[in-house]
């Protein structure tokens, strides 16, 4: 309060009594508040919660109720699962839970998106705050509330929460609450997820936390003006009754508990199963040697265009406190959608703990709650209100990488692990989504569930798997293509085939992803666009010697109707990205390659759209893989057999791929000599290859080396301080193009004289 | 009797002298309150060709094959083995990173309150015919 009290005297207590109120009366706009955003530990026990736990401490009556509850919320999550209308709900991208009454999310169903865990609470304890004792609003017995904006809460905007407080005897005693990754959310870009937003005014639907339902029905007026605002008005119908009768569900097992057990028991449960999670949690965290890791995640572009965006990680850990430090990140983009709010960033710090390190935990906002994490303000993992962040995922999953790859390292020599030493999985969703008019003339705009098949990184005793499951979720399915055909106006020509040399070679090799062929037939009024970074960077790094994957892109063949083809000529068609490219059967098509951030592109009927799924990394030094598994690689079509002789030093007959393992000795002792020769000692090598400063030639964001209070922003003379927020704006790509052919023009003496 | 902790799959502690050890030819490396990198050799690696192009970089832009001006794979080996120990994308000209900053004296005192008998079981290597055992 200094600079309010500068020049006169201090207001009295009674004063400042005064003035709080009265800002508290006159508040414009009750936007996300920080005190709530910027916080994911548990609030502190409240005095019914004390007054519970004094009642009802019986660990065994408390083990039986959490079973009770942990069996509603799954109950809850298989009822959206099963009737939801979003693609999301269907394969599992949903959160059902039950919160404290303060707002913490005790349990949570136990299968889906474990990234919710951390984020979902925001938008109660708003409710708690701001709504709960407003007149106009209230909190009742039958109310439901509304929420999407992920400034309040949440991972992006095209999730959809249902939250119904839960009364007893006319107590609050808890809240109940069902997510969904819904899609279509009347964004500037179909299926709720814009790359193309440059600023939250792109991002389409932006509901603060609002009560949309009384007495446990859905108000009509409110329920038209959402779906006045999105593109799939049946969706959005559909699953806000779906997710509404899960809550319901869940709130009948609640109430069951309540009648046998009573609410002490209830709540005690709720808090206990908290507070014993988090204990345990610091108690496995002291488990692990004291020390600092670092390393970095590079985004290699904006979806916009390809830059060097760097996600900086120093995970330290002490006694038994752990603390992220991403300070060094890059700065946020101004007008760019890869930004992430901070709590996006956790939820995957959240989704790691609880799928890859300690999948045993009970699953809640508990696991996460004492885990720290710094940001600088302003960064693309903490970013403010101003910026967009529809393509958040870019942020949080490099995020996630830099942790999982970080905590490997503390894991190795820990004698009490609940995993195996895991190599980063694939981070990327490279997937198609779409929108448009369908078949049946239905407006529609979701995607393609591929995005599920993320390449397994490898563990410390074997291969990654392949396309095995999306970083955010401890299970969830890659769909039925021939169901989704009859929805949809376009087929996956080639689907589930591996990508052959988009490896990630190891000891053991990192799980390999497929390609994804898709080619529009019945609409004159349907699109794609691609939301990925890695195709000039790789988005992970490998783990104890092992390599990364590679990089993905994106390829077209544009002026040709392959379903043509395939009527009057089918031995043209050809099923892999590298004969279609390589080979280009189609006469007077058009072949292109482009980086994975492709705005939405209205399609013709028969042009290909090629991706492939990536892989995750590899562990260890390829010349210890056993030789049998790279020529098993080499015959399921994962590797040609040049690269795997080139790579692993594997010596067999090109005809029947019969190993000759002495030979294979030989040339492997011969490589680790031909290493020797050809590396130079660090103090020698880092002469020649430090520098100061990023290089000239690189649009590179972020700090440089070990000053982390430093970020470049976009060239080596532009920077700003970590905590010194300042715009970040990039020109828009087609400006830049132009530049450079109106430069062209200039160089070549075409003569400026347009009037300017 | 001395510990040895195993850190990484390749590298190992020795509590008594404070050092990073290779764990497959028992080189030492560097003290283990430093980087370990400083007592590795370092080389800079083209990206292409450990991701080969899968489509023809004489034609496109984009060909599977990580960007050569816009990141280098630095591989680290020990230098009497020549066992890869680790590898570290880099933005060209980054300096290389102090990836594992050991607390020692908090190491040997997690490791005094254990002994030997938990050291984590996971070897260096799976060869046939050398003679080590998961
Ligand atoms: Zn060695």
């Amino acid at each position: 309060m200094k600079d309010m009290t500068t020049g006169g005297p201090a207001p009295s207590a009674e004063d400042m009594k005064l003035i709080k109120k009265f800002l508290e009366d006159t508040t414009l706009f009750l936007g996300p508040d920080p005190e709530i955003m910027q916080n994911h530990d548990l609030m502190p026990r409240s005095a019914d919660e004390e007054h519970a736990i004094a009642n009802v401490p019986d660990t065994h009556t408390i083990a039986k109720i959490r079973d009770r509850l942990q069996a509603g919320c799954d109950e809850g999550y298989e009822m959206v699962e099963q009737m939801g209308a979003a693609p999301g709900a269907k394969w599992g991208d949903v959160i059902t839970g039950i919160y404290s009454a303060s707002g913490d999310l005790a349990i949570a169903s136990a299968g889906g998106v474990l990234l919710f865990s951390s984020v979902v609470h925001h938008p109660i304890k708003f409710i708690v705050k701001n709504w709960m004792n407003e007149p106009t609003v209230g909190v009742r017995d039958g109310d439901g509330f509304i929420h999407n904006d992920s400034r309040y809460g949440n991972v992006h905007n095209t999730d959809q929460s249902m939250i119904l407080p839960i009364f007893h005897e006319g107590r609050l005693v808890c809240w109940v609450a069902s997510t969904v990754h819904e899609g279509e959310n009347g964004a500037i870009e179909p299926g709720g997820m814009p790359s193309m937003a440059e600023s939250p005014s792109d991002e389409g639907l932006k509901m603060s936390p609002f009560k949309v339902v009384e007495n446990y029905q859905i108000k009509r007026d409110l329920l038209t003006f959402l779906q006045n605002s999105v593109r799939e008005p049946k969706l959005q119908l559909e699953d806000m009754k779906v997710k509404l009768f899960a809550c319901l569900r869940i709130k009948q097992r609640i109430e069951e508990t309540l009648k046998t057990d009573g609410a002490d028991a209830l709540i005690s449960t709720l808090r206990l199963t908290m507070e014993d999670v988090r204990a345990e949690v610091k108690r496995r965290v002291s488990e692990w040697p004291d020390m600092s890791v670092r390393t970095y995640i590079i985004q290699d572009s904006t979806l916009r265009e390809n830059c060097v965006v760097k996600v900086n990680c120093t995970l330290t850990k002490k006694g038994d406190q752990l603390t992220f430090d991403f300070r060094g990140s890059s700065p946020e983009f101004t007008n760019r959608a890869t930004n992430t709010i901070l709590g996006g960033l956790k939820g995957m710090l959240s989704q790691l703990f609880l799928c890859y390190i300690w999948p045993d935990l009970p699953r809640g906002q508990a696991a996460m709650a004492p885990i720290e994490v710094i940001t600088d303000p302003h960064s693309i993992l903490n970013c403010s209100y101003d910026a967009p962040n529809s393509q958040s995922l870019m942020s949080i999953f490099t995020g996630f990488t830099a942790g999982q790859h970080a905590v490997a390292k503390f894991l190795y020599s820990c004698p009490e692990k609940f995993t195996k030493v895991h190599a980063p999985a694939f981070n990327m969703i490279n997937t198609f989504i779409w929108g448009g008019v369908s078949q049946h003339g239905e407006t529609l705009g979701n995607l393609c569930a591929d995005l599920n098949g993320m390449g397994a990184g490898a563990t410390s005793n074997r291969d990654g798997e392949h396309a095995l499951a999306p970083i955010f979720a401890t299970m969830a399915d890659i769909g039925e293509q021939e169901v989704n055909e009859e929805d949809v106006p376009f087929l996956q020509l080639v689907s589930k085939k591996m990508t052959r040399d988009a490896i990630a070679p190891g000891k053991y090799r990192g799980g390999q992803g497929y390609t994804m062929m898709v080619a529009t037939k019945d609409s004159e009024q349907w699109g794609f666009m691609t939301t990925a970074q890695g195709a000039k960077i790789p988005p992970i790094q490998g783990l104890f010697g092992g390599y990364a994957c590679g990089t993905y892109p994106l390829s077209k063949v544009q002026g040709v109707d392959v379903y043509d083809v395939m009527l009057n000529e089918p031995e043209k068609f050809r099923h892999s990205i590298e004969e279609i490219m390589n080979e280009q059967p189609f006469e007077g098509a058009r072949y292109t390659t482009h980086h994975m951030g492709m705005g939405f592109d209205i399609s013709k009927r028969g042009e290909l759209y090629m991706i492939s799924q990536g892989a995750g990394a590899g562990y260890g030094d390829l010349l210890e893989r056993d030789p049998v598994g790279v020529v098993k690689d080499i015959e399921e079509g994962l590797m040609s057999a040049e690269v795997a002789a080139r790579l692993y030093k594997v010596v067999f007959d090109p005809a029947t791929l019969a190993i000759d393992f002495e030979a294979t000795e030989k040339a492997r002792a011969d490589e680790r000599k031909a290493r020797i020769a050809r590396s130079v000692p660090y103090a020698e090598f880092v002469k020649g290859w430090n520098q100061p400063k990023p290089p000239a030639h690189l649009p590179y964001f972020g700090c440089w080396g070990d000053d982390v209070e430093t970020l470049y922003m976009g060239s080596p003379d532009k920077t700003r301080r970590g905590d010194e927020p300042k715009p970040n704006y990039m020109v828009h790509p087609k400006d830049v193009r132009i530049a450079e052919l109106e430069a062209r023009l200039a160089a070549a003496g075409v003569p400026g004289d347009e009037k300017q | 009797m001395t510990m040895k902790v195993p850190m990484t799959e390749y590298l190992r502690i020795d509590l008594e002298t404070e050092k990073w050890e290779c764990r497959v030819c028992d080189h030492v490396i560097a003290p283990a309150a430093g980087n370990y990198k400083e007592g590795l050799l370092v080389h800079n690696r083209d990206p292409r060709e450990i991701h080969p192009p899968v489509i023809d970089p004489a034609k496109y832009r984009y060909t599977f094959c990580p960007d050569p001006e816009w990141v280098r794979i630095l591989e680290f080996c020990c230098p009497k083995c020549g066992t890869q120990i680790e590898t570290e994308y880099a933005t060209p000209g980054h300096p290389p990173l102090w990836d594992m900053q050991v607390d020692v004296p908090a190491l040997k005192a997690q490791w005094a309150s254990r002994g030997p008998a938990m050291l984590p079981d996971a070897g260096p290597a799976v060869v046939p015919g050398r003679g080590h055992a998961h």
